[in-house]
């Protein structure tokens, strides 16, 4: 199925789940969060929040600016 | 004397907000941080990107600075709350900057977003430093929400024109108790003491510093400014006067009053009653 990581379509297996996507883009322990269609999921929460087909995710981290 | 700097439910000796965009590499930026002597320093929520190298949240940490995320960047309401959000999440603090703006071409801020923004972060436990226009106005309504500070703009983000209503600022020392730090617009050292002189509790600046041809210079200026303004303002500076007003003591009173200097006895004509303008 596909789903929209950081604004880019992507295909992932049917039953992954969103710790599995995180971990393609980032390996970092700590600074980074994730949302699922605009609401946070806690870190603790990922292994057990599946994805559907469609679902936006976003990965942020902290970078420079302001 | 000890001055210390309360905000957002802790005590700062530093008054000193740097920011970290512009600047061309962490090492410099690494120097620029420590000669500053700041304690709080800005950092924006992006996504994660395999390009990018190092990690600003770990030097902000391995330097003791507590980091202050933003959310530049932000349009509308919705999407501040939501990088607040994350913020909190993946830095594990409840401080955001809320920076809503209007549009690309004066970076000015939203009002009226900044406001519905505000509200819902301040009711979900934020502790709110509202990045806003120079109206003593705004900046009250924003105290009145909540917000720990309000952060007016002295000009627009990385014009470096100092502070243009220096009038308002003074308007909104005067009514509002919540820390004021002027953020945005500053572009040398005697912008900041300004800021400080006219009553901001605090100055938040990046570009003056991180686009300087030497930041690590510029940062150690901008941290005597900071402090030389403050100092001033708890001061208190004399009354301006239209004429001169001598500072040595007059011909009769003077021990030397033969090998008086010539400046001297002009001041001292000066001093003479006159009416103030």
């Amino acid at each position: 199925m596909i789903v929209i990581l950081n604004g880019f379509e992507h295909e992932v297996a049917p039953n992954t789940n969103l710790a599995d996507l995180v971990a393609k883009v980032s390996r970092a322990e700590t600074g980074i969060a994730v949302a699922v269609n605009d609401e946070v999921v806690p870190r603790h929460a990922w292994s057990a929040t599946p994805l559907s087909s469609g679902a936006r995710i976003e990965v942020l981290t902290a970078v420079q600016g302001g | 004397m000890v001055d210390e700097f309360a905000l957002g439910g802790d005590v700062w000796s530093s008054r000193l907000i740097m920011g970290t965009g512009g600047v061309p590499s962490l090492t410099i930026l690494r120097d620029a941080l420590i000669a500053s002597g700041t304690q709080i320093t800005t950092i924006a929520m992006r996504r994660v990107n395999a390009s990018t190298s190092g990690s600003i949240f770990d030097l902000l940490k391995e330097l003791h600075i507590a980091p202050l995320p933003n959310t530049a960047g932000c349009y509308t309401a919705g999407e501040a709350v939501l990088t607040a959000q994350l913020a909190r999440e993946a830095l594990g603090t409840d401080w955001i900057k809320l920076e809503v703006i209007a549009d690309d071409f004066t970076l000015m801020p939203d009002p009226i977003e900044t406001i519905a923004a505000a509200t819902r972060l301040v009711t979900e436990g934020f502790v709110v430093l509202a990045y806003t226009n120079d109206d003593p106005v705004l900046a009250s309504k924003l105290e009145a929400i909540g917000c720990a500070a309000v952060m007016p703009l002295g000009a627009p983000i990385g014009s470096g024109l100092g502070i243009r209503n220096p009038h308002n600022i003074e308007l909104m020392r005067e009514r509002i108790a919540a820390p004021i730090i002027l953020d945005a617009g500053i572009g040398t050292a005697s912008d900041a003491t300004f800021a400080m002189e006219l009553g901001c509790d605090g100055v938040l600046l990046a570009s003056a510093v991180t686009r300087a041809e030497q930041p690590q210079l510029m940062a150690e200026a901008m941290k005597h400014a900071v402090l030389a303004g403050r100092k001033a303002y708890l001061a208190g500076r004399i009354p301006k006067r239209w004429h001169a007003n001598a500072s040595s003591p007059g011909r009769e009173t003077s021990r030397l009053s033969k090998e008086m200097p010539i400046d001297s006895v002009n001041a001292q004509e000066a001093h003479r009653e006159s009416p103030l303008f």
